[in-house]
């Protein structure tokens, strides 16, 4: 047994341990807690399975930011926790042998895959130099398939559009009911401050290397969000009421950049999405910087809640 | 036994652990969480395929991981809607509960 192995063995045990707890736990606090390590953690398989992208968006948005968002609704939902009726001891063991069925048979489709291995990792290759991009994961997502990318930015604002719209009509264009602590806590203002400005630099520099190495805007964009929510959260800075016109025009201007270069390349390259030849590297940096700013606003607004307040407090 | 086989397997049992918590636990904001995992699991299977599909000098295949990373992007922006939605619930019922009878025995 090699030491890389051992080590994939060791993470692959505490990865389900932890996950079990993030079941099991009795409050979910600490379930919670245990959702965030599990992410963390995830992250790091991620990296074993050459995928470094994948494993910055897990630890950014997948393990910190809904880690976030579960952790204060779990704080504000506590009141009623005890009141939960558990389900039954059949129950649990009838559903519990239907999920380890699944689980076998997922497990079986692993343990004996198909004999031709389907890739398209030379056909990805092939093209990118023409894309002015390094990194193939880039290249996918701005350029072969640059319209799911498109569309997950849609689902983004709508989630965002969604969530506004919960607001009762008096609190419309409000402030976001984000948990402020009302004693001011030194550890948290400390970092408040110490932190943003070398995340901001991370986020742009995670931005701008994502073209030829691991990175992008999407993760940047979540580096930026999470310090600007850290900073709302020690009360340094005000959470801006959803009304203001520059947040709003923060929020739309990726999309619609985005959107606009694909309608102008119907003119400019005969397709939807198709960059001029020679040109795309510019044209992509232009949808990147412009995304990072928007997917930034929007994670934050998103973390922040609907609008449960008119005055600053 | 590889890195790949291993984490696949794992991920197997993470959609089994998901699934059993999304059914049985009965408060909803463990159920999105639950949901959560049985997503990463997935995730981690198509990770899996991709890190198979090692091919022209790249340790994993570049299309799913793309694919996987819209995915954490769209789960994301579901759980944060469903968070709203409870937390709405919560705020104009007083309690969080998907259960029938439980909100029956409100109205009596």
């Amino acid at each position: 047994m090699t030491v890389a192995l051992a080590f994939d063995i060791g993470l692959g045990i505490l990865l389900l341990a932890v996950a079990g707890w993030a079941v099991a736990a009795c409050s979910t606090y600490a379930a919670t807690i245990a959702f965030i390590v599990y992410g963390l953690l995830l992250a790091i398989a991620w990296v074993r399975l050459f995928a470094v992208d994948v494993a910055l968006t897990e630890a950014a948005i997948g393990s910190g930011v809904t880690g976030m968002l579960l952790l204060s609704a779990a704080a504000r939902l506590r009141v009623i926790e005890p009141a939960a009726v558990a389900a039954g001891t059949p129950l649990r063991i009838a559903v519990g042998i239907s999920c380890a069925l699944i689980s076998v048979a997922l497990a079986a489709a692993i343990l004996f895959p198909p004999d031709v291995v389907f890739t398209l990792a030379p056909a990805a290759m092939a093209h990118l130099p023409e894309s002015g991009l390094g990194n193939p994961v880039a290249g996918v997502l701005f350029v072969y398939r640059s319209l799911d990318t498109l569309l997950e930015k849609a689902v983004l604002l709508l989630a965002l559009l969604g969530v506004w719209s919960l607001a009762p009509d008096r609190f419309w264009g409000g402030i976001p009911g984000l948990q402020v602590y009302r004693q001011r806590n030194a550890i948290l203002i400390f970092f408040a401050q110490i932190l943003p400005p070398l995340g901001i630099m991370v986020g742009i520099y995670m931005t701008w290397v994502g073209a030829d190495h691991p990175g992008g805007a999407f993760q940047g964009g979540a580096v930026l969000a999470v310090m600007w929510i850290l900073v709302m959260i020690a009360g340094l800075r005000d959470v801006p009421p959803i009304g203001q016109r520059w947040m709003r025009l923060l929020v739309v201007v990726g999309p619609v950049v985005f959107l606009a270069i694909g309608l102008a390349g119907f003119a400019l390259a005969g397709a939807f999405l198709g960059y001029p030849a020679g040109y795309a590297k510019p044209f992509i940096i232009v949808i990147e910087v412009t995304l990072q700013i928007s997917i930034a606003v929007t994670l934050g607004l998103l973390a922040a809640g609907p609008p449960e307040r008119i005055q600053p407090q | 036994m590889n890195a790949a086989m291993l984490f696949g397997l794992c991920g197997a049992a993470l959609v089994g652990f998901g699934l059993f918590g999304l059914v049985t636990n009965p408060q909803p904001l463990r159920k999105i969480l639950a949901f959560n995992l049985l997503g990463s699991g997935v995730f981690l299977l198509f990770g899996v395929i991709a890190r198979r599909g090692a091919a022209a000098g790249l340790g994993a295949d570049p299309v799913p991981q793309a694919f996987v990373i819209t995915g954490i992007v769209v789960a994301f922006s579901a759980t944060a809607l469903a968070v709203a939605l409870l937390l709405r619930l919560f705020e104009a019922t007083g309690q969080a509960t998907l259960s029938a009878d439980d909100a029956e025995e409100d109205s009596r």
